[in-house]
């Protein structure tokens, strides 16, 4: 498959050019907004927190502000923070990418004179950036995630099988491929579990899942009426079961070879991997792009219509009239997998062909229409 | 024409690809095997919900998929409309 994107030196492909700007805590999220609004080209990636955090909730935080702008769709990143340490901890992580990064820290100096000295970095990296261009990359470059939101009945016979079919191709050829959301698996848990290349793996997946339950049920909260979703009751869901199982249609036939942390990258070569999400789309999302994930294929029945701000994010349903009535969030039908006039191989190859064109540049829907979720994942309260 | 799909044999509830109204005889196609059924539906059953293959006892399994989805809460008999009324999850 002939696609096309930047290589990165060391070694990853992407598939974007984005220069970002990126706030290592919620307060310096202005000056980041300021220093993107003077220079053209330059992507904000404000976001709720990165205070008072601690313990494995500190962790992730920093796992996923530097794997966002380790990700291969960043070509550099500006870094501001309101402190120095924590801003240095993030760059020089970066920098082990080997992408221009820098950064700058506001006490002591202000926002004014942060945003000067940023700004005319991010200046320079935009320059540098746009002199770049598209090169050939192959399928075994890539990493891609995958999550699925606003499912109904057709997310399990049409969209999710789709993407399935479409992930056995890609991994055949060498891809990465991530899946997630632990609790929206609840009622196929066995059949992900079976899918485990190793039994420690098994034990590794059913020792994440077992723990999101029970957190969930530590909260003593009815979980109807949250799962399924009213949009995936309306739209014919009536069980979690039932959601979980047209959800992991779209897993395709080939082992699971590791079990990540929230936002960790994937490390035993290429292949399937499970990582331990929320199924909220934005915070699933933002965490698989900070993995490293550079496109994502997003099966939805009722329209969900979620985008991240450096993932491009392919939507495709299976819903005509959804297809019909939110046709500005859809990249691709495949409606017809319902009617039967469309064999799921060739449902693929369009899926496929979609990869390839957003690859080599062509903006999603979700890109078109400014959908930048960017949604840090909290694990607890702040101290 | 195929008004519902249903995932394999053996399959409790079809999906209706078209809105069905009460009392058509309706084709049933599997996506598996390509194998097709008629029932006659009891009640309307809109877009993408589903409608019952095979009759099923309160309290008894409810497969999709190949796959238990639910326990069924209340008798359901073929043709019926499935969903929450009289379906329940089995985890929560």
């Amino acid at each position: 498959m002939e696609l096309s994107g930047f290589r990165r030196t060391d070694g990853t492909a992407g598939i974007r050019n984005h220069v970002v700007i990126l706030p290592v805590d919620d307060i310096s999220n202005s000056a980041c907004e300021a220093v993107a609004s003077k220079i053209v080209g330059t992507l904000a990636l404000p976001h709720a927190y990165g205070r008072l955090q601690y313990g494995d909730d500190l962790d992730l935080h920093f796992r996923t502000i530097i794997g966002t702008g380790s990700n291969p769709n960043v070509a550099a990143a500006v870094v501001i923070g309101i402190e120095p340490l924590w801003t240095k901890t993030v760059v020089d992580a970066i920098a082990e990418t080997g992408k221009p990064v820098s950064g700058f820290s506001i006490e002591g100096q202000g926002d004014l004179e942060t945003v000067r000295q940023a700004s005319r970095v991010a200046m320079e990296y935009v320059q540098q950036a746009t002199e770049q261009h598209r090169e050939r990359i192959r399928p075994n470059d890539l990493t891609i995630s995958i999550k699925c939101g606003e499912s109904d009945t057709t997310t399990g016979l049409g969209s999710c099988p789709t993407v399935g079919a479409t992930i056995d191709r890609l991994l055949d050829q060498g891809a990465t491929v991530i899946f997630g959301e632990t609790s929206e698996l609840t009622g196929g848990e066995h059949i992900v579990a079976a899918r485990m290349a190793t039994d420690e793996l098994t034990t590794a997946f059913l020792e994440v899942y077992n723990s999101y339950v029970a957190e969930i049920g530590s909260r003593a909260v009815d979980l109807l009426g949250s799962q399924p979703t009213q949009g995936n009751i309306a739209g014919g869901l009536s069980t979690i079961e039932e959601k979980a199982l047209g959800n992991i249609q779209k897993l395709g036939s080939h082992p699971v070879i590791g079990v990540l942390q929230p936002a960790e990258r994937p490390g035993n070569g290429p292949g399937l991997y499970f990582m331990d999400t929320s199924s909220a789309a934005a915070e699933c999302i933002t965490l698989m792009a900070a993995a490293g994930a550079v496109a994502h294929f997003f099966p939805t029945g009722q329209g969900n219509i979620v985008g991240n701000p450096i993932e491009p994010v392919i939507k495709l349903t299976a819903n005509a009239h959804t297809a019909a009535t939110m046709s500005e969030h859809i990249d691709l039908n495949v409606s017809g997998l319902l009617s039967r006039e469309v064999e799921l191989t060739e449902a693929a190859d369009r899926l496929l062909g979609t990869l390839q064109r957003t690859a080599n540049g062509r903006l999603t829907a979700a890109e078109a229409l400014g959908h930048r979720e960017f949604v840090m994942t909290k694990l607890y309260r702040s101290a | 024409m195929h008004k519902a799909l249903a995932h394999r044999p053996g399959d409790d509830v079809a999906v209706a690809v078209v809105p069905i109204t009460a009392g058509e005889e309706i084709i049933v196609a599997y996506l598996d095997t390509d194998a097709e059924e008629k029932i006659t539906t009891l009640a309307d059953i809109p877009y993408g919900h589903k409608v019952a293959v095979h009759d099923r006892t309160a309290g008894d399994p409810v497969v999709e998929y190949g796959t238990q989805i639910g326990i069924a809460a209340t008798d359901i008999v073929s043709g019926d409309y499935v969903h929450t009324h009289n379906l329940k999850s089995a985890r929560w």
